[in-house]
């Protein structure tokens, strides 16, 4: 198998002296789908935020393309972002921009080409997401699931060879949730790219991945292929899996006697 | 212990002060540092122009209607006492050009198209726009913040001379049609005592200095705002407040330097 495209060696991180992440390593392969998953708090954004370079570990190193991330530049890691894109949350789309400028608003700011090529790009990657027809609307005027999907298109506008993307099925209704995850898929298919999300919806991520990391506590807890996932007997992956109220992500809180705390001395 | 308790908060508070300056300091001279591609690409600020200046016109044209009125009025009345209402229109004129035109089209514009900036600027942020720029390699002190501080220097003079013309007219319709001041007398004082170095062009640096400060206390709040409803609002509220106090001690120091001796 060829030089994976991402490497995570080692990777600690922390906020003062709190640790997120313990000794992350993983390896996304070039044109794979990889999905990083884990409860809330368990450090996965953090990871997210560290593969993009918007933070440095404190340990270790991620390295994207043969480069550490977080030894470039300012200019160096705005060159390495020019070869990726991020779907954020809620597709964070530029409220005073209609849906074409927010397409186009990469090719405008590193691209010269001349703007009836931009125009015929804008549609072609709309299209691409079915949004043909929404070009001329502002982005309050969409509803969340297609708020996504033109969030995607302006993902994919400048054919990135990386695609990170925070919670893409976050909010979303069933029908937008397949849509968004079945175009995630495809478009990683079509541009040959490599594909990392970050989810905690596990239903929809074992139907369109390649690989699967479980983070918990700051440490990878489990890895595989969507089938050894589902056939995993772990007990942390099995409660994720199948959404168990109880297990090694206990349903209580620490806390102190039941019984003190309700007064019952007897 | 109370003492070291009282004694940990003020100098947490000193420590905050500071840090909170050399950033506000630093995030000024990233914006100068970023400006160059803000006029490369001039329909930027025009854009931005737009939203600060042109729609804060209709404000300042009626706020500059009523100030000049007021000062027909008033100025007649105290004239009048020493029999030299001829001079109404100088009165009128100077007070507005060198100091109400510039103070009050500024503390307009705080609160009208500072507060606007902030509230737009910390919803970019709380809605991760701006994060979303720096993730597709775009500057955004280049893109969003540098467009926006220059359209505001630049609208600030502008409006000012417009909130000043407009005043003018006030005191003329006051003072010449309605009170019946000699109109020919009204004018040719205000040419006479009228000086264009002196009071014009002093006027123009005032209101310059005041979209200044102005526009970079309001785009540093909003940049600096913490990501929630709570933290857009106050940060919008200390715009206002900042800015505000900023203009009048501003106004001070440079009307002692303009008009020492005069």
């Amino acid at each position: 198998m060829s030089a994976p495209l991402v490497e995570v060696r080692d990777v600690n991180f922390a906020y003062d002296n709190r640790a997120i992440l313990k000794g992350i390593n993983m390896s996304f392969h070039k044109g794979k789908l990889i999905a990083i998953m884990g409860g809330s708090g368990c450090g996965k954004t953090t990871l997210f935020r560290l593969i993009g370079g918007a933070l440095k570990p404190t340990r270790g190193e991620i390295r994207i393309d043969g480069q550490v991330m977080h030894e470039l530049d300012q200019q160096g890691l705005y060159d390495m972002r020019r070869k990726m894109g991020v779907l954020f949350q809620f597709g964070a789309l530029f409220t005073d921009m209609s849906v074409f400028d927010n397409v186009a608003f990469q090719m405008r700011e590193h691209t010269d080409l001349p703007e009836e090529v931009i125009h015929d790009l804008v549609m072609m990657k709309l299209h691409a997401v079915g949004l043909r027809g929404t070009h001329d609307l502002m982005p309050a005027e969409l509803s969340g699931g297609m708020a996504r999907r033109v969030a995607l298109a302006r993902t994919v506008a400048l054919d990135p060879m990386l695609i990170l993307y925070d919670e893409p099925f976050a909010g979303l209704d069933p029908i937008s949730l397949t849509v968004v995850g079945q175009l995630i898929r495809k478009l990683n298919d079509a541009l040959g790219a490599t594909s990392v999300i970050v989810t905690h919806d596990v239903q929809e991520s074992l139907k369109i991945v390649d690989y699967i990391y479980f983070v918990a506590d700051g440490v990878i807890v489990a890895e595989g292929t969507p089938d050894e996932i589902q056939a995993s007997d772990k007990s942390f992956v099995r409660q994720f899996v199948h959404g168990e109220m109880d297990g090694p992500v206990p349903f209580h809180y620490p806390g102190g006697d039941y019984r003190t705390d309700l007064g019952v001395t007897a | 212990m109370p003492i070291v308790k009282s004694l940990r908060v003020i100098g947490n508070r000193t420590v905050n002060a500071v840090w909170r300056t050399g950033y506000a300091t630093r995030f000024f001279v990233m914006t100068l540092f970023y400006s160059g591609p803000s006029f490369k690409r001039f329909r930027l600020i025009v854009k931005e122009m737009f939203s600060s200046g042109v729609m804060s016109l209709i404000i300042i044209l009626v706020a500059g209607m009523f100030v000049g009125m007021v000062l027909g009025l008033q100025g007649y009345e105290t004239l009048k006492r020493y029999g030299s209402e001829s001079a109404l229109g100088s009165l009128v004129a100077l007070s507005l050009v060198r100091e109400l035109g510039p103070v009050l089209a500024a503390l307009l514009f705080a609160s009208r198209a500072g507060s606007a900036m902030t509230a737009e600027i910390g919803l970019m942020k709380a809605t991760e726009q701006i994060a979303a720029m720096e993730m597709m390699a775009v500057n955004p002190i280049a893109r969003v913040v540098a467009p926006r501080f220059w359209a505001g220097v630049i609208s600030m003079p502008l409006l000012a001379a417009m909130f000043s013309a407009m005043g003018v007219f006030g005191g003329y319709v006051v003072g010449v049609v309605i009170i019946g001041v000699d109109e020919g007398s009204f004018w040719s004082q205000m040419q006479a005592s009228v000086d264009f170095q002196h009071d014009v062009l002093n006027g123009v640096i005032k209101s310059f200095v005041f979209g200044l400060a102005v526009t970079a206390i309001a785009l540093f709040e909003g940049y600096d705002a913490p990501p929630t409803a709570e933290g857009v609002s106050g940060a919008t509220t200390r715009t206002v407040v900042q800015s505000s106090l900023a203009i009048l001690m501003l106004d001070f120091i440079l009307t002692a330097f303009m008009f020492q001796g005069a």
